[in-house]
């Protein structure tokens, strides 16, 4: 997988607030990069810029060279996003949360993927349980969970992914993390924390 | 609108000085254009065989109803413009606009309303223009209403803008249900749509009347556009100079 | 907790039919709907109530109800499609499912159409299948029940498309439903006043050909630009 994130003079102006500008940067393929600050620094501002629901007020964000524009429906596929919230339906279970987010993502999803997936996330015995009965800690596992499904995606973007984990998840985290990097993939994420990548070939970037 | 280089006064503090110089021309060409088309339609149109010298308020009413229409498409089409190419001027000018329609818009249903006492006995009658103008007022306070409602001024002047384009696109279709409605309703019966036969005079008024009212809409959205720019641009250096604050 | 990871990629998933994206978020959100049954009965009873207010406003007199009665249901049936309408897209936002299908690789409008779909089924349909029983109370004939009901049938759907475009531009707004009210009603006029002069003009013995044509015009028009213009609005909404 060859993947190539730039941005070039990209500026942000939220509310009257100009968080950053003129950032340029080239994510290569097997990098990751993390993105620090203060709270209110615009790291989620720049994550969700990155992903394209956000315009830069200038520049531009290029994939393999193309604005974000002009390859919607690939850049679908491309891209896992994993935000603040765990991004579940209530009312629905693991596993049909799972199915229908690998849906929208463009992946084909199989129930015996998405089971293992579950499980490889600590969620066994819990797939059918409604999400609104899950802890917190269950509810951001079981959106990590699509990560396990998400191999075939070449970039990840993923906003305090460590919240609200345990020593183990958090392990298991880093590892699926440094799977993706020797896989050629790339990921991004923001963490309050220190986060135990600091062998991985990696970019800072403080706001 | 004298340039040949459209977009060299696209940019605020360019337009700004523009703006300033072109309101007094238009606001002057508003005034004398107002004293002639009253003239016209109080002095030199003949009384009306049928409806007496009441009839004399279409002289305000029917341009005023011609010009809320003319202020929502020069809306839309400002909005849209902002829209595609991302112009802020574009978008203020918009927002610019939607007052001076609103006014128009109420000044037609009132002067409607004062036209439908004396001659038909009421003070409203649903007839299909007065109930266009109606939804039309209703278009326009959801335009406003909805710029208001939004904190962020992007996000504001999209959202806004967008729904005016929706209204544009939907405005014949409500028109043309409207009109449906009021024949099914009313049969045979005249409406203030039907002009029974128009002497010259009567029609150099209103034409000389719209005229004005036009030059009046341009003169105030010019004026508001500034203030728009000001207060949004107040940051700026040339705004804080213009201001007087730097 | 299962910490050895395949580092082989999966093989890329074979192109989805393009009406996948639009069964997905149909099936989800339709069973949703169906486990909060309360929210959807909801707005099938304000319909009821609303209908039955206008009796108690207007006295008992079976001509007058006769006369009023298409127009009541329908003005009842267009407030009790718009104002649920409002939170279409708010629980997505909070749960940050929204983000999601501003990003998945279907067309947002495929998407968008599934929810306003799914929303349509769950809410409205229930609340059209009583109509008759309204007419029932307003002493309506047998066949101008019927013409009501397809009616309603034919132009509840293009309450929901327009109404969708309402609920995406005040998303997360304070004002919330009733500023989506207030810019969704104008719009929909026109299908009110098809809709019960469809009715009317079949009580009065003329033919409805005509009205329905035009409503199945507005059906298809919005059938087509509504979702794309709710997906612009999303854009713009969520920026």
């Amino acid at each position: 997988m060859n993947a190539a994130l730039a941005l070039s003079q990209v500026a942000c102006v939220r509310g009257g607030r100009t968080l950053f500008s003129g950032l340029n940067l080239q994510l290569p393929a097997g990098q990751l990069l993390r993105v620090a600050g203060a709270n209110g620094a615009g790291k989620t501002s720049l994550l969700r810029l990155m992903c394209g629901l956000l315009g830069p007020t200038e520049g531009q964000v290029l994939w393999r060279g193309q604005p974000l524009a002009a390859q919607r429906e690939q850049w679908g596929r491309d891209l896992v996003y994993l935000g603040h919230a765990a991004a579940l339906k209530d009312d629905l279970s693991p596993l049909d949360n799972l199915l229908t987010a690998c849906t929208l993502g463009g992946q084909v999803a199989h129930r015996a993927g998405a089971l293992q997936a579950l499980a490889d996330a600590g969620l066994r015995g819990f797939e059918r349980t409604p999400a609104r009965r899950l802890s917190q800690g269950q509810r951001r596992r079981c959106g990590l969970a699509r990560l396990v499904l998400a191999r075939s995606s070449p970039l990840w973007v993923l906003d305090e992914p460590f919240n609200a984990l345990d020593t183990a998840a958090t392990a298991w985290l880093e590892g699926l993390i440094r799977a993706q990097l020797l896989r050629g993939g790339s990921v991004v994420l923001t963490s309050h924390q220190g986060v135990a990548l600091d062998d991985t070939p990696h970019q800072v970037l403080s706001l | 609108m004298k340039s040949i280089n459209w977009f060299h006064y696209a940019a605020p503090q360019r337009f700004y000085p523009l703006a300033g110089r072109l309101v007094p021309w238009f606001g002057t060409l508003a005034v004398v254009l107002t004293a002639i088309g009253l003239y016209i339609g109080l002095w030199v149109a003949p009384t009306d065989a049928q409806q007496g010298e009441a009839y004399r308020i279409i002289f305000v009413h029917v341009p005023t109803a011609w010009m809320s229409m003319v202020v929502y498409l020069a809306m839309a089409a400002w909005a849209a413009i902002g829209l595609v190419f991302n112009s802020r001027l574009s978008s203020m000018m918009a927002t610019a606009l939607a007052p001076t329609g609103a006014l128009m818009t109420f000044l037609a249903l009132w002067t409607g309303a004062l036209w439908g006492k004396p001659t038909w006995g009421t003070w409203w009658v649903w007839d299909a223009r007065l109930t266009s103008e109606l939804v039309l007022l209703f278009l326009y306070i959801g335009f406003m209403a909805l710029h208001s409602a939004i904190d962020d001024t992007r996000r504001a002047d999209r959202a806004a803008g967008l729904l005016a384009i929706v209204g544009v696109v939907n405005l014949p279709i409500i028109y043309f249900s409207v009109q449906w409605w009021n024949t099914l309703h009313q049969g045979a019966s005249v409406t203030f749509t039907e002009a029974p036969s128009m002497a010259t005079p009567m029609l150099m008024g209103m034409l000389v009347m719209a005229l004005a009212c036009w030059m009046y809409c341009i003169a105030v959205a010019l004026a508001r556009v500034r203030l728009i720019m000001l207060e949004r641009e107040r940051h700026t250096v040339w705004a804080r100079q213009a201001l007087g604050t730097a | 907790m299962n910490t050895h990871v395949a580092t082989q990629p999966l093989p890329p998933a074979a192109p989805q039919g393009w009406l996948e994206g639009f069964r997905c978020v149909f099936q989800r959100d339709l069973r949703i709907a169906l486990r909060r049954r309360t929210d959807s009965l909801a707005a099938v009873v304000f319909f009821v109530m609303v209908v039955s207010l206008f009796p108690l406003g207007v006295g008992p007199e079976p001509a007058l109800l006769r006369t009023m009665a298409p127009g009541v249901v329908w003005v009842a049936a267009l407030l009790a499609c718009t104002l649920p309408l409002a939170r279409l897209f708010a629980d997505d936002l909070q749960d940050g499912t929204l983000e999601q299908l501003l990003l998945s690789s279907h067309p947002l409008p495929l998407l968008v159409l599934g929810k306003i779909a799914a929303h349509w089924c769950g809410s409205v349909l229930l609340l059209v299948l009583v109509s008759p029983l309204l007419a029932l109370q307003f002493d309506l004939s047998a066949s101008s029940t019927g013409v009501l009901l397809l009616t309603l049938l034919v132009g509840s759907p293009v309450l929901s498309l327009v109404g969708a475009i309402g609920a995406a531009l005040t998303l997360g707004l304070r004002g919330g439903g009733v500023l989506m009210s207030l810019l969704t009603l104008p719009l929909v006029i026109p299908v009110l006043i098809f809709g019960a002069g469809a009715v009317e003009a079949h009580t009065a013995g003329l033919g409805v050909a005509g009205h329905f044509s035009l409503l199945g015009a507005l059906l298809l028009l919005s059938l087509f630009a509504a979702p794309l213009v709710t997906s612009a609005a999303l854009r713009i909404s969520m920026e």
